[in-house]
């Protein structure tokens, strides 16, 4: 039911793409991070919750279509419905029904689940497209709690010596997750790229911790011994280094290796986040029971290798995901900073 | 373990010396006495033996987690450290014990008459117990290097600073022989197990890279012009018959320069002198790849010796009979040297070479020629100078010979290891012969990090295997690199090698077509060689 084309994840019988990044007549978007979600389509259709994140990225002007959880519609006889993916707010499975045969397209998601977005659910089909942005047993997450600690001690200990803590996480998904952890850990800043989506979410009704956008450009004296969080893009300005006496974190799940941990000489390195660890992406796969598996970025080679190992036939299809700021591995990261 | 493997983790995640320095005087103030000594002794190289190879707990690993080999090997590469792999990989404990440091090292020291089932339980047991960070701490404490995030510098000058005492005085406290079992730390950093003030050096005089025109400074005849050399640069003391080498790197390295020592021992008086050390045979200075072969090693073989002899060229006397002489002016202090140097029997410590010229039109020529001596290129020292402490302009000047240079294209890349184990880092890189490539050099720096990552990124494109630590990439990325050296050698397909190759410059401005051709580059080999 699903060929990997050169614009995208293309359903032939539907007569529409999932996540295309070239212009089409009709996009399924399974969430809202730039490489899965681009300008240009004419149609786009995906969760309730992720149209406000599309307007307010691409333009206000799109022709978008929302839809929830389970709703089915149906397309040129392919019937399709969004199942909750677990990677950030309104990311969403594509499941894909045609004459018998069921495929789920995954985009990005995590088992985990992390208060914020719907959690995860398994949905059985015959053919499952994966990501495997973290496929490497050396991957494996702390418990949503532990990490929240873990966040929470490093302020207090921040704040014990008068420093101000820095997060550095990705504007969409991670610095809601950031805040989510630390809210009363201590006033709450955001830089404005995190301020206008968390206003996105508070549209849909998503209720967020207090907090305070924050114009780095301007005074920032007021921030003494608070929590300031960031997006990535600032972590090789000069603008963060402006606040005074801080200490700055990155959280990312590349964050779990010392090496990475070291090359970017933060003060800290907490491995958080919105993807599946290498235990996760097993147990999603196994769990679909599906017959062939797709892998779509990240570790492909490795991933698709050990799951024919196991039994479960899979290949690699070339996408152009994973230019997202996580599902990026470090080096590329950089290189578009 | 906890305070030490907090220390641990603060050493390591920052690369701040004032951070680590915190973290160390924290450490300092709360570790327990026992667990000070252990963390003195595994960060100044006193390491037990150790108890069991790496590929022992390789297979322990890949046993416990059911993962294949390969997949192991992908972890390995991704991360670039075998005990941190391990302790990423294994399932998180399902028990906590909270032991010192010293416990743990006391059962590790029993390993080593175990048996091998016995060395096994132990260690997956203590896997069990310890979550991912300390277990990380474990697998180094059990083998390999224990080199994390401080060199012996830093550690010295945190020592340094909570004692309020002077730098050489606390690495000669505690780089001297000492027994955990017998010593009180506070007493040890503080020398009362050693007499500081007899080793004490003095800090060294460096120079600055020339950058002026020769007769702009002033009279030839005020300028004494030596050799430079690249080796250790030392100090050589001997006070009250006793004899103490120091590296510029403030450590005592007495040890590893038997020979050295010796020759120190038979000369008569009291003295504190700066020279290099460098390996040297028939008259003939020895590149420096050669001293390497005897560094870092806890033990010199006699082969060591004979393979590698070494000698020391004197270029200054900083005190003579208890009384020091930096202040007076270069020409006394050599004048002084030369004396000293004939009164004793001739042994491998030998004078620097004044280099004679009338005016300063020779030096151009001479300096040219300094490669074939495997010399840097020269020095020039004002003869009125005094000997200064540190860096300081006009007086010393270095002007070393220009780097051999050619244009190789990117052909392998590999990750690096520790902190860079998420980039490709080490290159291959290769020339042309007719129509084919041929490797010439690997290389590992030169480049900004900013650039690594940016060639990390078209590797990432347009690597052709996908397993594995080494990627081939497409020929595309033109480097200019310098070398110091080249001769005939079978080390690389294209039959020479490079001495201290390293990237000069990206040129991103040339293609594949641009890069040089073996031929071409043979001809830059001297043709004694």
């Amino acid at each position: 039911m699903l060929t990997f084309t050169d614009k995208g994840i293309y359903c032939e019988p539907g007569q529409f793409y999932i996540d295309p990044w070239k212009p089409v007549d009709y996009a399924i978007i399974t969430h809202g991070h730039a490489d899965h979600a681009k300008w240009g389509m004419k149609n786009y259709l995906c969760h309730h919750f992720t149209v406000p994140i599309l307007q307010s990225r691409i333009s206000p002007d799109i022709s978008v279509q929302g839809i929830g959880y389970h709703e089915t519609i149906s397309r040129n006889g392919v019937k399709i419905s969004l199942h909750p993916a677990g990677h950030i707010i309104g990311s969403a499975q594509i499941r894909l029904e045609y004459k018998g045969k069921v495929s789920v397209v995954s985009g990005d998601y995590k088992i985990q689940e992390d208060g914020l977005s719907t959690p995860f659910e398994s949905v059985k089909c015959h053919e499952f497209v994966t990501e495997s942005t973290f496929g490497l047993p050396i991957y494996r997450w702390q418990p949503v709690a532990t990490q929240n600690e873990q966040l929470q001690q490093w302020v207090q200990h921040n704040q014990e010596q008068q420093k101000t803590s820095v997060f550095v996480g990705y504007s969409l998904g991670k610095a809601q997750r950031i805040m989510q952890a630390l809210k009363d850990a201590g006033p709450l800043f955001v830089h404005y790229s995190i301020g206008k989506l968390n206003r996105a979410f508070e549209q849909i009704g998503v209720e967020l911790p207090k907090y305070e956008i924050v114009d780095l450009r301007e005074d920032v004296k007021h921030l003494d011994q608070g929590i300031v969080i960031v997006p990535p893009s600032l972590l090789e300005s000069k603008v963060i280094k402006k606040i005074p006496y801080m200490a700055h974190a990155i959280c990312s799940g590349w964050m779990q290796v010392r090496g990475a941990r070291r090359w970017r000489s933060a003060d800290a390195g907490f491995a958080i986040s919105d993807h599946a660890d290498w235990e996760g992406l097993i147990e999603a796969v196994k769990a679909t029971g599906a017959e062939q598996v797709h892998v779509t970025h990240g570790q492909t080679a490795v991933f698709a290798k050990y799951l024919n190992e196991i039994g479960i036939a899979a290949d690699v299809v070339p996408t152009e995901y994973g230019q997202e700021e996580e599902e990026e591995s470090p080096e590329k990261k950089e290189a578009q900073s | 373990m906890r305070a030490f493997a907090d220390l641990i983790f603060a050493l390591d995640s920052t690369n701040k010396t004032t951070a680590k320095l915190d973290a160390i005087q924290q450490f300092l103030r709360d570790g327990e006495e026992k667990d000070k000594l252990w963390f003195l002794a595994l960060f100044t190289g006193k390491r037990p033996k150790r108890p069991l190879t790496t590929t022992l707990l390789k297979l322990w690993a890949m046993e416990v987690t059911q993962i294949p080999e390969w997949l192991f090997l992908e972890s390995y590469s991704a991360v670039g450290d075998l005990g941190e792999t391990i302790a990423l990989v294994l399932p998180p404990p399902t028990q906590t014990v909270e032991r010192t440091l010293s416990e743990w090292m006391t059962d590790i020291l029993l390993l080593k008459d175990q048996s091998e089932s016995e060395k096994k339980a132990f260690v997956l047991q203590a896997w069990d117990t310890l979550p991912a960070q300390e277990r990380f701490i474990f697998n180094k404490l059990l083998g390999g290097s224990f080199r994390i995030g401080v060199s012996s510098k830093t550690l010295i000058n945190a020592l340094a600073r909570f004692y309020e005492m002077e730098e050489s005085a606390v690495a000669h406290s505690i780089m001297g022989h000492w027994n955990r079992e017998e010593v009180v730390f506070d007493l040890l950093v503080k020398g009362h197990y050693s007499d500081t003030e007899l080793s004490k050096p003095y800090p060294f005089c460096l120079a600055y890279a020339l950058e002026k025109e020769l007769p702009d400074l002033g009279y030839r005849s005020d300028w004494q012009a030596e050799y430079k050399w690249d080796g250790i640069r030392g100090q050589f003391i001997k006070r009250d018959g006793e004899v103490f080498i120091w590296s510029r790197g403030e450590e005592l390295v007495t040890e590893q320069f038997p020979e050295i020592a010796e020759a120190l021992a038979e000369w008569n008086g009291n003295f504190v002198i700066d020279g290099e050390i460098l390996a040297v045979r028939e008259e003939q200075v020895l590149p420096f790849s050669e001293l390497q072969k005897r560094l870092n090693r806890k033990v010199i073989s006699k082969k060591m010796l004979s393979d590698v002899p070494v000698s020391v060229f004197l270029y200054d006397l900083l005190e003579y009979d208890g009384e020091d002489w930096r202040a007076r002016p270069l020409s006394e202090r050599r004048a002084q040297l030369e004396k000293l140097v004939a009164q004793n029997p001739e042994t491998s410590l030998r004078l620097s070479e004044v280099i004679a010229s009338r005016g300063w039109e020779d030096l151009p020529t001479i300096r040219e020629d300094a490669r074939s001596r495997n010399s840097e290129g020269l020095m020039l020292k004002h003869l009125a100078s005094p000997y200064h402490s540190g860096r300081k302009k006009g007086d010393w000047w270095k002007w070393k010979v220009d780097p051999l240079t050619i244009d190789a294209v990117l052909i392998y890349a590999q990750k690096g290891s520790g902190r860079r184990s998420a980039y490709y880092t080490d290159y291959t890189f290769a020339v042309r012969r007719d129509d084919e490539l041929v490797t010439i050099a690997k290389a590992y720096s030169g480049l900004t990090d900013k650039e690594i990552q940016e060639v990390s990124r078209f590797v990432n494109r347009n690597a052709t295997e996908k397993f594995g630590p080494v990627r081939t990439v497409k020929p595309e990325l033109v480097f200019e690199i310098a070398f110091e050296g080249i001769a005939l050698s079978n080390r690389h397909k294209s039959g020479v090698a490079l001495r201290f190759p390293r990237i000069l410059r990206w040129r991103k401005d040339k293609t594949v077509a641009d890069i040089d051709d073996i031929e071409e580059v043979k001809k830059l080999i001297p043709a004694s060689t």
